[in-house]
């Protein structure tokens, strides 16, 4: 953008401005939100280069182990810091996706429903749970902290005494058999490129099982979903219209509202985004494991806050990016994996985790001042 | 079509037994700047307000081009060219120039579900509007937090003329600036009303408000002390009648006696 603007400097009078000093690619580098994040992911990956380089870790089917770790949660991350972006935050992202697994696996299994009607059935039940939480924010004006706090729990103890009353168990399997030949399953469970990985296979450039089928089967849909979601996000922040409303809800409330920006709307679109994110996690690892479990997705809210913020998010509102936020997740995902191949106890992971977040908001905090201090 | 583009007749407003604004009149020419001056509490603010569309006056008539006009919403004033620029001036210090400029309006491109915003031509506009006014904007996508005092309230004000104001309100635009900042505001008030737009500026400093004026309405405790042409008043007379005058005055006189007792 700054080269562009360059030009309608010289285009207007004809020397340079002599105020504009030349900005290096570094220095737009600087002014971006996920730069951190970047830095952040580029040490990840030579530290374990390095520690983990022989184990195994970057081999096909251990990449994508890691892989799938992020991308599952780059999924509910991308969306937690659109909203953060969007000036609140959403703490009921993990008993959503609780909530949403039970309400593929209970009408599924003990309703008769076909599958694909159950996950439409959770996708609605998402958008319901989210608008009520955009409301509530937007109509009270309470801080999006508490209502979606009140959310977490109300959802989380729905989730496990509807499931009790119906199955009388915690659990509930049996998934696996009606995943096949379902019309919108797959979007959910299947591996992609498998193509691709069987060929790679038939040339013994990754590993085999004893059968002679790869050991990595292909793309996990997870991943799919993450790259999908990134450059959606992407595109609407910074190209759309919309994407301007975010920043100016997200920036300062009432200026926005002063000059015309619909603040309510955007920001019940965004709560309704973090619920059907979690409701996509929910689907992709319900099928994946064939079961829903009431305690599926706990604290999964507070990792995604943690992502967002490490990708640049600022906690007031206003500043961040999707991509980010993308990074974020993969930085969490990558050690979450990789910490398994090196020698240190995986007790320390959440260490890490937490020095990492810290790290990412005084690092945040000083590029605010910078990007906003007057010259 | 009468002389004047916009008429405030008799208005007043009430908050429960609170007399906000009591039978206040103000009347505007194209191309006149009239100040709004008046002390903390005297009814400044909720005068603007009502003319911004965001609260109804309880009684009297707001006349704009001959036709009388009710305000349901601020957007009903924005719509017919009442562009008022608040104190907080709605900027995003965080956001570029350019997403500020176009905040809420932004050009698009593109087609219908696939429309894009428009930023290449949004910085060229951005960048020409701030020119215009003499702000070379170094570049138009730098964060706003990054500009002055002075450079932000005139962005605020360029804004409203380039999205149709034809009557501009400006609530303190100088009074969180330094001299030079607050001159080189004024300096764009008087361009802007001389190309013809009506400038309502509400300010409670006398020495701002005096030499850009037209025309000058004081507001004290929620009535209109009158409307005085610059030549008919002086800025000594103006500064005594807003309510700090007399009181001022008695200040004056306690101090020099402060002085002379210690002086003894």
């Amino acid at each position: 953008m700054s080269v562009k603007s360059e030009s309608i400097q010289s285009k207007k009078d004809s020397g340079q401005d002599e105020r504009l000093k030349k900005i290096s690619p570094l220095r737009v580098l600087l002014n971006r939100p996920e730069l951190g994040a970047l830095g952040g992911s580029i040490l990840v990956f030579i530290f374990f280069g390095i520690v983990a380089g022989d184990t195994g870790m970057f081999s096909a089917y251990g990449t994508l182990n890691f892989l799938d770790v992020s991308a599952n949660l780059g999924i509910i991350a991308i969306a937690a810091a659109m909203l953060m972006i969007g000036g609140e935050f959403d703490l009921s992202i993990g008993s959503m996706i609780g909530f949403a697994g039970i309400c593929i696996a209970i009408p599924a299994i003990y309703w008769g429903w076909p599958l694909w009607t159950s996950i439409i059935f959770a996708f609605a039940m998402a958008v319901l749970i989210g608008y009520f939480n955009g409301i509530m924010v937007v109509k009270t004006g309470l801080p999006s902290f508490i209502v979606t706090l009140a959310m977490l729990f109300i959802l989380r103890g729905a989730t496990l005494a509807i499931t009790r009353l119906i199955t009388g168990r915690t659990q509930v399997p049996g998934l696996r058999v009606l995943i096949e030949d379902d019309p919108i399953a797959w979007l959910f469970a299947t591996d992609t490129f498998q193509w691709l990985f069987t060929w790679l296979g038939s040339m013994k450039l990754i590993a085999l099982r004893t059968d002679g089928t790869p050991l990595a089967t292909g793309i996990p849909p997870s991943v799919i979903w993450f790259i999908a979601l990134t450059l959606f996000a992407t595109w609407i922040l910074m190209k759309t219209r919309y994407g301007n409303w975010i920043f100016a809800s997200g920036g300062d409330k009432v200026g926005a509202t002063n000059v015309g920006v619909p603040v309510g709307r955007v920001k019940i679109s965004l709560f309704i985004g973090t619920a059907v994110a979690s409701t996509i996690f929910a689907c992709i690892q319900v099928l994946d494991a064939g079961s829903a479990d009431t305690m599926r997705g706990t604290l999964k809210e507070l990792e995604a806050i943690a992502a967002a913020v490490v990708g640049g998010c600022l906690l007031t509102g206003g500043y961040g990016s999707a991509i980010g936020a993308a990074l974020g997740a993969i930085i969490f995902g990558t050690v979450s994996m990789g910490i398994f191949y090196t020698d240190v106890d995986t007790d320390w992971f959440k260490v890490f985790l937490g020095a990492m977040m810290l790290i990412a908001v005084v690092f945040n905090n000083y590029i605010r001042k910078k990007v906003t201090e007057t010259k | 079509m009468s002389e004047y583009l916009v008429q405030f007749n008799n208005i007043s407003k009430f908050f429960g037994k609170v007399i906000a604004l009591k039978d206040v009149t103000m009347k505007l020419k194209k191309g006149e700047i009239m100040c709004l001056l008046g002390d903390n509490g005297a009814g400044k603010s909720t005068l603007i307000k009502t003319l911004a569309g965001v609260h109804k006056p309880d009684e009297g008539e707001i006349i704009f081009e001959d036709k009388k006009i009710v305000f349901d919403s601020p957007r009903d004033a924005l719509d017919i060219g009442i562009g008022t620029v608040y104190q907080d001036l709605a900027l995003v210090s965080l956001m570029s120039v350019t997403r500020n400029f176009f905040m809420g309006r932004e050009p698009q491109k593109g087609l219908p579900f696939f429309k894009t915003f428009d930023i290449e031509k949004a910085n060229s506009i951005a960048a020409e509007r701030m020119g215009q006014i003499g702000i070379d904007v170094r570049d138009p996508s730098q964060a706003v937090g990054t500009m002055s005092g002075g450079e932000r309230q005139c962005l605020a004000i360029s804004r409203a003329i380039y999205f149709g104001a034809k009557v501009l309100v400006l609530d303190e635009p100088t009074s969180a600036l330094g001299v030079h900042q607050a001159s080189m505001v004024l300096k764009y008030i008087v361009k802007a009303a001389s190309q013809g737009l009506a400038v309502i500026l509400i300010t409670h400093n006398v020495h701002h408000a005096y030499p850009v004026g037209n025309s000058f309405t004081v507001l004290n405790r929620g009535k209109s002390m009158g409307t005085f042409q610059k030549k008919d008043i002086s800025r000594e007379k103006l500064l005594s009648m807003m309510a700090g005058g007399e009181e001022l005055d008695k200040l004056e006189v306690e101090l020099k006696e402060m002085d002379r007792i210690e002086n003894n």
